[in-house]
């Protein structure tokens, strides 16, 4: 088995005084998309911001090809190659849709240049000059992945990209997370949606009050779907 | 009777020149650090005195004071903002406002320790001696170059904030800071330009005041309050509020004392007080702006 890009080991975080991680391990190879599932609230924001350096009080471990990042902040392991694409977008108001775009600098070699971005989402161009927010909901989570893809981020964080959106648009961003996939971008991702997760994903973990209790295949999320469904309370 | 009313409006964009450059720093500050910055007015009369030392002391002409001066001060913003404030940006706003008043009268009776309180003068430089004709009227030439200055820096500071990509990391940083800085930018080294940045366009409005009224320890507090009550108008954090409200301000102030003396003093204060009653957000703020 390849070494993993990324790892987490007794991963544990505070907001103030109180613990919402209990030590959570996993680990992500490169080229690999794979899916933190669970209720709201048991702490997969908390992980993505976490690895990222967006959470102040942590203990534990983060490494990346190795290299120990916890506790570095957050610009500097961007810089090493790590993009996020937020919760609920994190499309800037006071921008336009081209400065959105444009607003990530570019941590490494190889990332989407404009012209792919605005063949593959022709809105994007369309509408450059527009404020970032008056876009539709699956518009904004197209520019939330597309800016990070221009980075050249080779491990990309996902949170939630499908929440609220419609079936079609979900397609779209199943679409996009696989040509990620081809491009050879390693994925970790939040989400919700099972069908989603299982059409894009190699593997699953399931977390449940703040630590990992499970990894899960494809098939067996399919397989034990109901009841996984009633575990995630959706 | 016209051209004394042309005199008044325009001493009141002079006096709203210095508002507008005062203000936008004030602005330009509050947006991304969220402080409200009492120092402000000390960092006006820090860039008057540099001027005035270096004119004594080293010869140096207006001119070469005008870009060494607002240099001088943002270094020392920048000492001060590394040092002192972003070790309080985990507190409640409210200590580094009152840090920055302890900044505040410290460095002003310092000054005073040093210099006394009796203003030093400050010569207008040769090339702007005299007075120019307007056409209209007859106007002082370097009140007019006070106005114009005044204009073309903070149109060019506009422009910076929303025209190029440097200003676009700035609003975004207002935005969500956290963010930003995930994407790779160094979010407190932003903090650390933009609190200089500020400061130097108040020394370089400190710069232009020198030949105007006298270099004093205490000249920025005479302007620092109406300051804050033109940032109250114009909306917190809003650019372009603090640039046109600055301007529009000092013309009504100036009309005010033409009109009616006595009023001239509160005008500015009544001003704030119905614009909060009417547009509690400021003219040009919003409510993302003022949270």
């Amino acid at each position: 088995m390849p070494e993993a890009l990324l790892s987490v080991r007794n991963l544990q975080a505070w907001y103030d005084e109180s613990q919402a991680l209990f030590g959570v391990d996993l680990d992500v190879r490169e080229g690999e998309v794979v899916t933190l599932v669970g209720r709201n609230g048991v702490g997969k924001t908390t992980t993505l911001k976490s690895i990222m350096g967006m959470i102040p009080s942590v203990k534990g471990s983060v490494t990346l090809h190795g290299s120990e990042i916890l506790g570095m902040p957050s610009h500097k392991i961007a810089r090493l190659g790590i993009g996020v694409v937020p919760e609920e977008r994190g499309i800037f108001s006071g921008l336009t849709v081209r400065e959105n775009l444009m607003l990530p600098p570019v941590i490494a070699d190889g990332g989407w240049s404009t012209e792919r971005i605005y063949k593959l989402f022709p809105i994007l161009d369309e509408r450059k000059n527009s404020i970032g927010t008056k876009l539709s909901g699956g518009e904004q989570q197209m520019l939330a992945v597309a800016r990070i893809l221009r980075s050249g981020a080779r491990l990309v964080l996902m949170d939630e990209p499908t929440e609220g959106l419609a079936p079609v648009i979900v397609n779209a961003i199943r679409d996009l997370v696989l040509d990620m996939k081809r491009d050879g971008i390693t994925v970790l991702l939040v989400e919700q949606n099972l069908r989603f997760a299982t059409k894009v994903s190699d593997r699953h973990y399931l977390m449940v009050h703040g630590k990992i209790v499970e990894t899960l295949s494809n098939e067996e999320v399919v397989h034990r779907e109901g009841e996984l469904l009633a575990h995630l309370g959706v | 009777m016209l051209e004394s009313l042309g005199g008044q409006i325009f001493n009141g964009l002079v006096s709203g020149a210095f508002y507008a450059m005062l203000s936008l720093g004030l602005a330009i500050i509050f947006g991304l650090l969220r402080i409200v910055n009492f120092a402000h007015g000390t960092m006006y009369m820090l860039g008057a005195f540099v001027a005035y030392i270096g004119a004594q002391s080293l010869g140096l002409n207006f001119w070469v004071a005008l870009v060494a001066s607002p240099i001088v001060v943002a270094i020392v913003g920048i000492v001060l903002e590394r040092t002192l404030l972003s070790r309080l940006y985990k507190l409640d706003v409210l200590y580094n406002l009152l840090l920055t008043f302890g900044i505040t009268l410290f460095i002003e009776d310092a000054m005073r320790l040093k210099f006394g309180m009796q203003g030093s003068p400050y010569v207008i430089p040769n090339q702007l001696e005299g007075v120019l004709n307007l056409g209209f009227m007859i106007y002082p030439t370097y009140r007019v170059f006070v106005i114009v200055a005044s204009l073309v820096v903070c149109i060019a500071t506009w422009l910076l904030i929303e025209k190029t990509s440097l200003g676009a990391t700035l609003r975004a940083a207002t935005e969500n800071p956290g963010l930003v800085r995930a994407f790779g930018i160094n979010v407190p080294a932003l903090i650390t330009g933009v609190f200089g940045f500020g400061c130097a366009l108040a020394a370089f409005a400190g710069v232009l005041a020198a030949p105007v009224n006298n270099v004093a320890p205490l000249m920025g507090d005479d302007i620092i309050i109406p300051t804050f009550a033109v940032v109250v108008i114009g909306g917190m954090g809003s650019i372009l509020g603090s640039i046109v409200t600055g301007f529009l301000v000092g013309v009504v102030v100036a009309l005010g004392a033409f009109f009616y003396p006595p009023i001239s003093g509160t005008l500015i204060y009544i001003l704030m007080a119905f614009v909060l009653l009417v547009k509690p957000t400021g003219l040009f703020g919003t409510l993302e702006g003022s949270r």
